[in-house]
C-alpha cells in the first residue's frame, strides 16, 4: 500500500509541479512583499520567518488531500479491492497513512529547496535533518486526519467543505504567516500544525514560541490519537 | 453435490427502506447461478453482504462453509469478485495491479509470477501487461479484473453486472472465459444481471429478484414452466410487471457522471 502511494505521486508530474505553485507564490509574494513591513516592525527577515510556515502549508494540504482520495477510491475503485481482501483494515489504513505521509514530507522537502533558492537561509545546516523528521511527524498527523475524515464522508461534496472550514483555518491560525501573541496564541495552541511549524522554526531558524519538548510531544501524541481514531473509522466503512 | 453458498432468510434494511427481504437460496459447488432482476431490486446489496462488504440486518449465510460475519478473512480467501464499477488502480500498470492483489492475498511469490502470466494469457492481455490501466477500454478493464479475481485461485467468482456497458463481442468473449473456467476448473460462478438472455444462456439456475424479494427460482426451463410462458423474457416480465422503475440518483450515480465528464482524472 505504501509503495502504491509513492508510485502514484512520483508518476504524476503535473501534481508535483502543481502542488509547488502555491508555496512558491506565497514565499515570493509574501516574503518579498511583506518583507519590508516585517523588518520595519523589528521582527527580522520575513522570508526566513515564513519559510517553515510555508513548508508546513504544503505538508498539511498534501497530507489531507491524500487522505481524501479515500473517498474517491471508495465508490470508484480501488478501495473495494482492499476491503474485500483478507487483510486487516488496520494494515490497509497504516499503509495508506504512511504512504501519504512520505509523499507529503517529500513535498515539504521540495518546498524547502525552493525556499533556499528564493533566498531563505537556515540558521544552521545541521538543523535540516531534524527538520525533516518534524516534517514526517506533521505529515503523519494530517495524513491520519485526512483518512479519518474521508472515512466519515460518502462523496466528494464534503471535500470542499473540509478544505475551507477545516484545513484553511488550521493553516492560517498556526502562526505560519505571522508571529503569535495574545488571543491568537491561545487559539493556535489548539492547532496541531502550530506545534509543527514551531518545531520547524526551531530547527531551521532557531526561534520558537513554544518549547521544543512541547512541540514534539503534541505532534507525537496527536498522531497516535488520530491513527487510532482513523483506523477505527476506517474499519467501520461500509460499502 | 454440496452447496458452496447457502443463504437463509437474509434481510437488509437501510432506515425505512427494505433492500433485501427474507432471501433464501443456495448454490451447488461448480454451479453457475444468476440473480436476475431490474435495477434497484437488491442484487448488488445481496452480493455485498455475501462478500463481507455489508452487514445484514438479519439472516444467515455460509460461503464455502464459513460465515462472512464471523470468519470474514476465510470467506474472502474463498472468492474473487468483479465489481460493477472498475476497482482497478488506474495509475498503475496491469502487471502492478495484479502484483498488488497477489500481495493482499498472500499469494507466494514463486507461484504468483506463473499465475499472472497464465491469467493474462487467458484474458488475452499478455501484451498489455506493462501499460497503464487508465489507457484500457472498458472491456479490457473488465477482463483484467477477471484475471485479478482469479489470481488467488478462489473457489467462487462473483460477478456484479459484468457485461454492463460492453459491446456484444466483448460480452461473448467474457462469458466464454467464464464458462471455460467453470467447465475446466469447477469454479462456482455467481452473477447478477438484468439481461434476461444472459441469465438464460449462461446460468444453470436463476433467481428472479424484485423489490428485494426473490419471486421465483429455478432453471430457465423451470421458470418458463412455472409461469406458463415460452421464453424467459416473458416469464420475467410476467413476474415483475411492465412498469418502469422509479429510481433516484445515489452518490454512486453522481460519481459515475462526474467520472464521465472529467474523463477519470483525479487530481
Amino acid at each position: 500500500m505504501w509503495l502504491r502511494e509513492v508510485k502514484r505521486f512520483t508518476r504524476s508530474k503535473s501534481r508535483i509541479f502543481g502542488s509547488l505553485g502555491q508555496p512558491i507564490l506565497f514565499l515570493v509574494a509574501l516574503g518579498y512583499g511583506l518583507g519590508p513591513v516585517f523588518a520595519k516592525a523589528g521582527q527580522g527577515n520575513y522570508l526566513d520567518f515564513i519559510a517553515p510556515g510555508i513548508i508546513g502549508m504544503s505538508i498539511i494540504f498534501s497530507a489531507i488531500f491524500n487522505g481524501m482520495q479515500v473517498i474517491w477510491d471508495r465508490q470508484f475503485g480501488f478501495l473495494k479491492e482492499t476491503m474485500v481482501a483478507p487483510v486487516s483494515r488496520l494494515s490497509i489504513m497504516f499503509g495508506r497513512t504512511i504512504g501519504g505521509a512520505t509523499v507529503a514530507s517529500f513535498q515539504g522537502v521540495l518546498v524547502l529547496i525552493l525556499a533556499t533558492v528564493a533566498g531563505f537561509r537556515p540558521e544552521s545546516w545541521l538543523g535540516i535533518l531534524p527538520a525533516i523528521v518534524v516534517m514526517l511527524l506533521i505529515a503523519l498527523v494530517f495524513s491520519a486526519l485526512g483518512i479519518m475524515v474521508a472515512s466519515l464522508l460518502k462523496d466528494m461534496q464534503g471535500f470542499q467543505l473540509i478544505m475551507n472550514f477545516l484545513v484553511m483555518p488550521l493553516f492560517f491560525l498556526s502562526g505560519a504567516l505571522f508571529p503569535l501573541s495574545g488571543v491568537l496564541l491561545i487559539v493556535a495552541s489548539f492547532d496541531p500544525l502550530s506545534y509543527g511549524v514551531d518545531a520547524l522554526r526551531y530547527f531551521l531558524i532557531g526561534t520558537s514560541t513554544f518549547s521544543l519538548t512541547l512541540d514534539i510531544s503534541v505532534l507525537v501524541g496527536v498522531s497516535a490519537v488520530l491513527l487510532a481514531l482513523g483506523s477505527y473509522f476506517f474499519s467501520k466503512i461500509e460499502m | 453435490m454440496a452447496n458452496i453458498i447457502e443463504v437463509k432468510d437474509l434481510n437488509k434494511t437501510f432506515g425505512d427502506f427494505v433492500a433485501v427481504k427474507d432471501v433464501t437460496f443456495s448454490v451447488p459447488e461448480g454451479g453457475i447461478f444468476a440473480f436476475l432482476g431490474p435495477n434497484g431490486a437488491g442484487k448488488s446489496t445481496t452480493i455485498k453482504m455475501l462478500t463481507t462488504l455489508l452487514h445484514p440486518t438479519s439472516g444467515t449465510m455460509k460461503i464455502n462453509g464459513y460465515d462472512p460475519m464471523t470468519q470474514s478473512d476465510l470467506v474472502r480467501k474463498s472468492f474473487g469478485i468483479v465489481f460493477q464499477d472498475p476497482s482497478l488502480d488506474e495509475d498503475l500498470t496491469a502487471l502492478e495491479n495484479l502484483e498488488l492483489h497477489g500481495a493482499l492475498y498472500s499469494v507466494p511469490k514463486d507461484v504468483l509470477k506463473k499465475r499472472i502470466d497464465e491469467l493474462l494469457a487467458l484474458v488475452e492481455l499478455a501484451d498489455r501487461k506493462n501499460d497503464f490501466v487508465r489507457d484500457f477500454s472498458g472491456g479490457m478493464k473488465r477482463r483484467l479484473e477477471i484475471a485479478r479475481g482469479l489470481l488467488h485461485h478462489p473457489k467462487i467468482i462473483f460477478l456484479d453486472e459484468p457485461t454492463l456497458g460492453l459491446d456484444p463481442q466483448t460480452r461473448n468473449h467474457l462469458w466464454g472465459h467464464v464458462q471455460k473456467l467453470n467447465a475446466d476448473e469447477g469454479i462456482t460462478v455467481f452473477f447478477t444481471t438484468h439481461y434476461m438472455e444472459e441469465a438464460d444462456r449462461i446460468a444453470k439456475n436463476i433467481a428472479i429478484i424484485d423489490h428485494g424479494v426473490i419471486i421465483a427460482q429455478g432453471s430457465g426451463a423451470e421458470l418458463q414452466k412455472q409461469t406458463a410462458t415460452t421464453s424467459l423474457e416473458e416469464a420475467f416480465l410476467k413476474l415483475t410487471g411492465n412498469v418502469i422503475r422509479e429510481e433516484s440518483a445515489n452518490s454512486g450515480d453522481h460519481l459515475r457522471q462526474a467520472r464521465r465528464m472529467w474523463g477519470g482524472g483525479r487530481r
